[in-house]
């Protein structure tokens, strides 16, 4: 299976992502230079964590327009799985890959930190290896974390089950004392209607190593790696 | 073709929590300015282009905000312009 990770300017979680694939997964990663307009036969595509274009204007707003989010629109209405992580997700956000939108952290401060996360709905193709009210350790590192939506939008997401994460306290609770940036519902984590695109803050692909902490965001990989299989 | 100046005020929508405005409200209110309701934090854009009308050159503008300048999720977004001499 081949991972195409995306590489915007500003891009800064493009190497762990190719890491993650290659080194845990075992699988094939290539990068994907945000002017190509070729994904190189990638099944999964990647929008990594990072910077991109200094977050200019608004987060993801500058990046949505790179020549490759042709191609990566594309490989999402086709069905095929794609998972914005932390700026990938404000980019899917800002391209309208996936709904609503990330705005400053409610403590107006940058939080990088790891935190706990509820696996909500283990029938995607990005949790089918978790247990349902799971709840992991996984990083975030973010300014701009505070997932936002219209209340149509937020009541369509929780009842169709998108809502794929949420933010918990120590009592697996999703409270304020939980939510490290004042997200709506403390929602971490979304598809699309489809279920073939996710977004979240959190980094997965932080979190494969004992070593760093915790390796809780292997199952996130795993899922995937069964879905695009089978 | 007119120089228009097209200058563009985007606010966070009305509702949103603007913690931004919020901590600039409350830094306000400790330096005594007491009549102070509310504060929004936003940004200011100018746009200079040349078009055949002022109609022209704000139905421009209007369509980069909708496009790109603003996020119409969370943002709002006003439009002033004038021809420049």
């Amino acid at each position: 299976m081949k991972f195409g990770i995306v590489t915007f300017p500003g891009s800064n979680c493009d190497y762990d992502a190719f890491r993650a694939v290659v080194d845990t997964l075992g699988e094939e990663a290539v990068y994907v230079w945000h002017k190509d307009h070729d994904l190189q036969d990638a099944d999964v595509v990647i929008l990594p964590g990072g910077f991109s274009y200094g977050d200019y204007l608004r987060v993801g707003a500058i990046a949505r327009f790179s020549p490759v989010m042709r191609e990566v629109a594309a490989h999402a209405r086709r069905g095929a799985p794609v998972i914005g992580i932390c700026n990938g997700f404000q980019i899917a956000c800002e391209a309208g890959l996936l709904p609503g939108a990330l705005l400053r952290n409610a403590s107006l401060q940058f939080v990088s930190a790891p935190v706990r996360i509820r696996v909500e709905n283990t029938g995607t193709r990005f949790t089918s290896e978790y247990d349902r009210g799971q709840v992991l350790t996984i990083p975030v590192a973010h300014g701009d974390g505070r997932y936002t939506a219209d209340e149509a939008t937020l009541a369509d997401l929780e009842s169709s089950g998108q809502v794929v994460f949420r933010y918990v306290d120590t009592r697996d609770n999703p409270t304020e004392a939980g939510n490290p940036n004042g997200s709506s519902n403390n929602i971490a984590g979304i598809t699309n209607g489809d279920g073939n695109v996710i977004g979240l803050m959190p980094h997965p692909e932080r979190a494969l190593d004992s070593l760093l902490g915790s390796v809780d965001g292997l199952g996130f990989f795993q899922s995937i790696l069964a879905a695009v299989a089978a | 073709m007119t120089a228009y100046k097209v200058s563009v005020h985007i606010t966070p929508r009305r509702g949103i929590l603007d913690p931004q405005g919020k901590a600039v409200e409350g830094a306000l209110h400790s330096l005594g300015f007491a009549g102070v309701k509310e504060v929004h934090v936003g940004r200011y854009l100018t746009v200079d282009t040349d078009a055949q009308s002022q109609a022209e050159a704000e139905a421009a503008v209007k369509a980069m905000c909708e496009r790109l300048l603003a996020n119409p999720v969370i943002e709002d977004f006003e439009i002033e312009s004038a021809a420049v001499r």
